[in-house]
Formats: C-alpha cells, structure tokens, sequence
C-alpha cells in the first residue's frame, strides 16, 4: 500500500518562502494572486496491507518525525 | 569538567566547538550519532554547527531522532548540561527538550557575519561571565534562524527568564529578536550564533569565551 503524506504550515505561520514565489509569479504578470503557501509531499511505499493500521501506523511517523506539530500540520492520504 | 562534543554526518563546526571546550579547560571527548551513549561521567554535552543529515526534511529533525539524541536527552533529563549552537539548537528545538522553531530568515538569506547579542540574563551558568545588558559579538552564520513560537511560549520565556541572548539589531526575524534560550532548568541552552568562532583574536574577537568560562566555573563548583 502506497500513502501520500502533505505536510504545510499552520494558518497563521509566516511562510516566507511561499511569499518569495508569490512575488515572483506577481514579477512574471501573474496577476491576482493573493496568496501562496508552501508545503511538502511525501510518498511511502507500505508492506502494510491493511488500511487502518496503516493509516495509524503513518500517523505516528507523522507525529514523530514527518511533521513539526509546532508549526506544520498533515494530512494522510493511502492510495 | 568533561564535555562530549556530537558529530552528525553534515555537522561542520564539531572542531571548533571541541577547541573552544579545550581552551576553557574541559577534557573533550568526540562523540559520533551512532554511538547509543555519552561517555562516563560527562558534564556537558555541545551539539555543534553544521547541516546535519543535509538539513533534509527539516534541520536538526533527522539528528533530533538519532541514536546518540535519546542519551543527550536522558543526559538533560537527568539535570546534565547542554549547549547547542547553530544546527544544534535546530536539533534541541526539535528533540523538545527547548520550544519553539527555528525558521527560514525573514529575508530568505543565508547570513554569515558577526552581530552584536545583548545578554539578556546573566542567571545561567552559560551567562554568568557576562553582565546583565552587555552586548557581545559573536558571529552568526545561518539560513533558518528565524526563532517562532506561540504568544504562550513567549510569554513564559519572559516570565521565566529564560531568554539568553537577545540580537540588538534583528537578523533574521525571530520574535522577540530572540537569539539563545534556556531550558526551565537553565541547563540546556540552545542558540543560533557561535560563540566558538569568537573565542581567540585570530577568530578576530573573543566575546564568546566568557561562555565556556562561564560554564567551566559553574561545573568546577558541582
């Protein structure tokens, strides 16, 4: 089983990156664009078969390594 | 006093911050992150500077869950010293045992060059050669230094008195301009700039050497 993990900072969380590109993409006559915010993708081949333990199983990689709760929330995703 | 300096693969100033130990008088040990425990009887552990795991995933998370991490956080658990500069207070943060985040610059620039700090409280033993309001040079050289947390957690840093160095003029955009934190404790200081870089004229100043001095002291009296 495969699973796809998005990590993106907190609402609230200044992402000064996502404002470099939206700046940049203003520089390039993207009008209208308000806002931009940056995250991560990341995608986990499982040998889990079961989607319920995966999904626990991916949440707690999430918890401990994947995400900084502090600033970063996530969403799992098994595909 | 017997420090143990970690080197993680990507760490860069592992050397200087040994040196710096040496030079206030400690006896140094190397440690590398494989390594499941401190050597016997340390006193202070440095995590140094550097691009640990090539700051893959975020810096200091990979190094924050290595082997040696679990035995530097039991070593602070049990009231042991931690000083972690740079890429090491990125791995402190991310271990828990400080709060907060470091984050991108404000202004997405590596910045590498000394900065003026004001010592911001002189009751922790890494402050204790300093005065209260005292402003030291000690360089910075770093991408993600931008020091955030919650309006809470600022709040009890004040509070509690646990801010240890402040920017006078603000880098990189971290709250509070803070530089350098401690733990409830005050043993665990975790701050971006080097104080190991400023501790021989040849480093072109020695304002940090009061920092090891100060710890070296502190320990002597344990």
């Amino acid at each position: 089983m495969k699973a796809r993990v998005h990590v993106m900072l907190k609402t609230g969380v200044l992402d000064p990156q996502g404002e470099a590109v939206r700046h940049a993409l203003g520089a390039l006559g993207f009008d209208g664009v308000e806002a931009v915010r940056q995250g991560k993708v990341i995608e986990l081949d499982l040998a889990e078969t079961d989607r319920a333990a995966a999904e626990v199983a991916v949440k707690a990689m999430c918890e401990k390594l994947l995400a900084n709760t502090v600033i970063e929330r996530y969403e799992v995703e098994l595909v | 006093m017997k420090a143990a300096v970690i080197t993680f693969p990507g760490s860069n100033c592992d050397r200087d911050l040994a040196v710096a130990f040496e030079a206030a008088g400690a006896e140094v040990t190397r440690v590398w992150h494989k390594d499941a425990a401190l050597p016997e009887g340390v006193d202070i552990v440095g995590i140094p500077g550097g691009f640990s795991f090539g700051d893959y995933l975020r810096c200091g998370a990979i190094a924050a869950r290595s082997p040696i991490a679990s035995a530097v956080i039991n070593h602070a658990e049990r009231g042991g010293y931690v000083l972690g500069v740079c890429n090491g207070f990125q791995v402190l943060v991310e271990t828990g045992l400080l709060p907060g985040v470091l984050m991108r610059n404000a202004g997405l620039k590596f910045i590498c060059k000394p900065v003026a700090l004001e010592v911001a409280t002189t009751d922790s033993a890494f402050t204790s050669g300093y005065q209260k309001g005292q402003h030291a040079v000690i360089p910075v050289a770093h991408h993600d230094g931008n020091y955030q947390a919650d309006a809470e957690t600022l709040a009890m840093l004040d509070a509690e008195d646990r801010v240890a160095f402040r920017y006078v003029d603000n880098p990189n955009g971290s709250q509070n301009a803070i530089a350098g934190i401690l733990s409830a404790n005050r043993r665990v200081l975790g701050m971006m700039p080097h104080p190991e870089r400023a501790v021989s004229a040849e480093h072109g100043g020695t304002d940090g050497q009061a920092l090891f001095a100060g710890v070296m002291g502190a320990l002597a009296l344990t």
